[in-house]
């Protein structure tokens, strides 16, 4: 076998082993049932024969399978260390899974929602959650990790073919698990440094995020939107100011939506369930800071 | 019934009550087990239902029929109700507690008043698990897994879910109890550990599983409630728990648990085979030996649901290898069962043709098996559409397709009628075609990167997901004939005789349907269960 390259060619080698073999078996299985059936059929055969077993057959098809399945074991966990053994000049970044949706940290603190990588150059990912299991998949580099909160767990793949990719969550996650979707954008070393230098750039000039940008940064825009209409949940368009029926511990009533319950409906989303919406809306906590909320809530105030 | 000359037998038998009241009070293990035959079908309904749901949700991607939150809740319940409410308590529940007792020349299970219990703890769950739909927070909509923290967090409806899956586990341990004591003690004069029917050591190894396996989900489920009630940090790392400890915990249970379902349904193969061949069983000592190994090294396998969980290298690697080992006696039992068609003399009724289903099914879910146990390519399958195929075949083509051989086969000892044929072959008909159209496409699905559990998916995916939904359909009408043609047999079918089969075991020594107390005298036994040659006498017909 020449030397493994990425982490595609590990896994397709030995998914076309173990598929060569089951269907040869299976074939073999299937074909000679149904060769009795027909052979041994009660029209053409009325005499038969009781035959109670025969130990070396049991021996053979004991070892011979064992042989077999230990050698796909075998393949299964070199082409696994392969998985598992990071190449030293991998590029760093830090995954985030939250409900529901990605974010990749860079070295120099750059965060963004698409995962963009040079060409050529294998990428370690770290990833953690901030709140449920997720699981981080890219099938097209045949990796995958969960992301559990409190932990940190790794993978690695080498993004060899410029283009796009997508990356699943693949740990059932709640309400939007089947939209924690994006994309892996593999682009040519050169452009990624020149990326890579612009977005550090902009970081030290601090170029301040708006409210809007903020809402789809945060991933809030997944479930709720600016233009009236229902989603997941309740639309922020007018709401400020409005009168909204919420369930407050089994108890409906009024209330009115001003800055102390926008407040609180971000960072305790639990405390008050707007009427008709499930109560499926994670705490921001972690995921807001006080700043950026004070930022959002502006936003939203003039969403007339 | 007396009309067409078919004795009553235990139906006739109904104790000092009447009515409904002589079924839900029975103590007879042949009451019983129809009580559970119609329950866990019932159950089995409302779970077809649910997934023929799902399956119209995805046959487009985006809203089709319902948003988000009612598909989660849809595959939850249809998870919920097929595995804990079906196919768990299953074959040993109905077929079962009908024919070990009859097989192994017993008058009734050892214990049958707590036989009688077990089934009022399984309707009791199965009520709580229907309550929980209709109160609190809405359905639950954590999968059946109940994966922590998600379970832990989410507002929805799990404490009465989870508590409705600790009242059936404790129906499950109840039963497997009852059945391993029946089987110790109970077997006729002569019937020695050998010289049982290869259906009585499936659902005696099963019962192992059941009271060994089940209370370390009654006890995971209990630290669920304890946490969603009083806050105590089991399973949340917000409150310094572990959600990997969660994980080993529910597989310790519920990786065995997929052995209670299958070890019944190779029984129910095992009985057919011989039959419909008319000579004995090949290996009859490695059928029943692997029947005890699966349900042994079982439990140690766990590990592999959990290859991408975040857990350590070095186990993931060591529950590679044992799950490797785990497949070496399925693989026995698929050979001695093709040798055992070997110089018979086979006719192909209804319920072979569901047996050789069985086997080329469970045969594909077995392989498929290995893709999933090998390391490297399970972390491409891991949580896709692969697993969802996979389990179906293993657990629908193999475990129900099983179930439903032994209903046809032992439909004339149950009711004293026959089913119609012709009728059976077009079921099967519509269910083989079907089921291949509904589960093969997920194997590609789960290959090319889908993911399970999703409501959405890229417009990439919409072509096989089509096929699969179409195979929904098929299966369904396979499923309402089925039904329609053995409940309107039960009423209409001919008489079918004692014997119809020319089987040897012991079921087929008494009548049809069985008297109140099983047999007029206790069989003695002299050989064993599947001889066919004359010479050699007729298996335990010879008492």
């Amino acid at each position: 076998m020449p030397a493994l390259q990425t982490s595609t060619q590990a896994v397709d080698n030995i998914f076309l082993f173990i598929v060569a073999i089951s269907v040869a078996l299976l074939a073999g299985i299937v074909i000679t049932m149904l060769w009795f059936v027909v052979r041994y059929s009660r029209t053409r055969n009325t005499e038969p024969e009781d035959i109670e077993g025969n130990l070396l057959l049991e021996i053979v098809w004991v070892v011979i399978p064992l042989i077999i399945v230990m050698a796909m074991f075998f393949y299964g966990w070199q082409g696994f260390r392969f998985l598992r053994t990071v190449p030293p000049n991998a590029l760093p970044v830090k995954a985030f899974g939250q409900m529901w949706q990605w974010s990749f940290q860079y070295e120099d603190g750059r965060t963004e929602n698409i995962l963009t990588v040079p060409q050529g150059r294998p990428v370690k990912l770290t990833i953690t959650s901030r709140d449920v299991v997720h699981s981080l998949f890219i099938p097209a580099f045949r990796v995958k990790e969960d992301a559990v909160p409190g932990m940190q767990t790794h993978l690695w793949f080498l993004p060899d073919t410029v283009g796009e990719y997508d990356l699943f969550c693949s740990e059932y996650c709640g309400t939007g698990h089947s939209s924690m979707i994006t994309k892996v954008k593999v682009i040519p070393a050169s452009d990624f440094d020149k990326w890579y230098a612009e977005g550090s750039a902009e970081r030290k000039g601090e170029a301040k995020e708006g409210g809007r940008e903020l809402l789809e940064k945060k991933g809030c825009l997944l479930c709720h939107t600016t233009d009236g209409t229902k989603k997941i949940g309740p639309t922020f368009r007018g709401l400020f100011g409005s009168r909204v029926t919420v369930v407050t511990a089994g108890k409906e009533h009024d209330i009115i939506a001003d800055e102390e319950y926008l407040h609180r409906s971000v960072m305790d989303p639990q405390a008050d369930i707007v009427k008709g919406y499930p109560p499926v809306m994670p705490p921001q906590k972690d995921n807001v800071s006080p700043k950026e909320l004070e930022e959002i809530i502006e936003y939203i105030k003039g969403l007339k | 019934m007396n009309e067409s000359g078919i004795q009553p037998g235990f139906y006739a038998a109904p104790g000092s009550r009447t009515g409904i009241f002589s079924w839900i009070f029975s103590t007879d293990h042949k009451r019983i087990g129809l009580l559970y035959l119609f329950s866990i079908f019932s159950f089995f309904a409302v779970g077809v239902c649910f997934g023929l749901l799902m399956r119209l949700e995805l046959i487009a991607p985006g809203r089709t029929i319902v948003g988000p939150s009612t598909y989660n809740a849809f595959f939850t319940l249809h998870g919920v109700i097929m595995i804990f409410l079906f196919v768990i308590p299953g074959i040993p529940v109905s077929l079962g507690n009908f024919f070990m007792p009859l097989q192994i020349g017993a008058r009734d299970v050892a214990f049958p008043r707590i036989n009688l219990l077990s089934w009022w703890f399984y309707i009791t769950g199965g009520l709580l698990a229907l309550l929980s739909l209709f109160t609190g927070h809405g359905p639950p909509d954590t999968g059946w897994t109940f994966y922590a923290p998600y379970s832990i967090r989410t507002g929805t409806n799990v404490v009465l879910a989870v508590s409705a899956a600790f009242v059936l586990g404790m129906s499950s341990i109840l039963t497997g109890l009852n059945f391993i004591t029946t089987i110790h003690r109970m077997r006729a004069p002569g019937m020695t550990w050998f010289r049982m029917p290869l259906f009585v050591w499936s659902v005696y190894a099963t019962a192992w599983v059941q009271i060994l396996a089940t209370p370390i989900l009654g006890i995971t489920l209990l630290l669920v409630i304890i946490e969603r009630l009083f806050g105590v940090g089991f399973f949340d790392p917000a409150k310094g728990g572990d959600p990997i400890l969660y994980q080993h915990l529910f597989w310790t249970y519920s990786h065995p648990a997929v052995y209670i379902m299958i070890l019944p349904a190779m029984g129910v193969v095992t009985e057919i085979i011989p039959v419909f061949s008319r000579r004995t069983v090949f290996g009859y000592k490695a059928i029943a030996f692997s029947s005890m190994a699966i349900a042994s090294v079982g439990y140690f396998v766990w590990g592999h649901h959990m290859f991408t969980s975040g857990m350590s290298d070095v186990a993931r690697v060591v529950f590679s290898f044992i799950t490797f080992i785990v497949a070496i006696p399925s693989g026995v039992k698929v050979f001695n069962w093709v040798a055992s068609m070997y110089k018979g003399s086979i006719r192909v009724d209804a319920p072979l043709l569901f047996v050789l289903a069985f086997i080329f099914l469970f045969s594909i879910g077995g392989l498929t098996g290995l893709i999933l146990g090998a390391l490297a390519t399970n972390i491409q399958v891991h949580g896709t559409y692969f697993v969802v195929g996979h389990f179906h075949y293993v657990i629908f083509g193999g475990a129900v397709f099983a179930f439903f051989g032994g209903l046809h086969y032992w439909f004339p000892k149950i009711t004293g009628r026959m089913y119609n044929e012709k009728r059976a072959r077009l079921a099967w008909l519509f269910l083989f075609i079907g089921f291949n159209a509904l589960y093969f496409p997920m194997f590609i699905l789960g290959w090319e990167g889908m993911p399970r559990r999703y409501y959405d998916y890229l417009p990439k995916f919409q072509p096989l997901n089509v096929v699969s939904t179409v195979g929904s359909w098929i299966v369904a009408t396979g499923l309402i004939l089925l039904f329609a043609n053995l409940l309107r047999s039960a009423r209409k079918g001919a008489a079918a005789g004692p014997n119809p089969w020319g089987g040897t075991t012991l079921e087929w020594q008494t009548s049809s349907p069985p008297p109140h107390e099983n047999f007029g005298e206790i069989p003695v036994i002299t050989q064993g269960p599947y001889i066919y040659n004359p010479s050699k006498g007729k298996g335990h017909g010879t008492a």
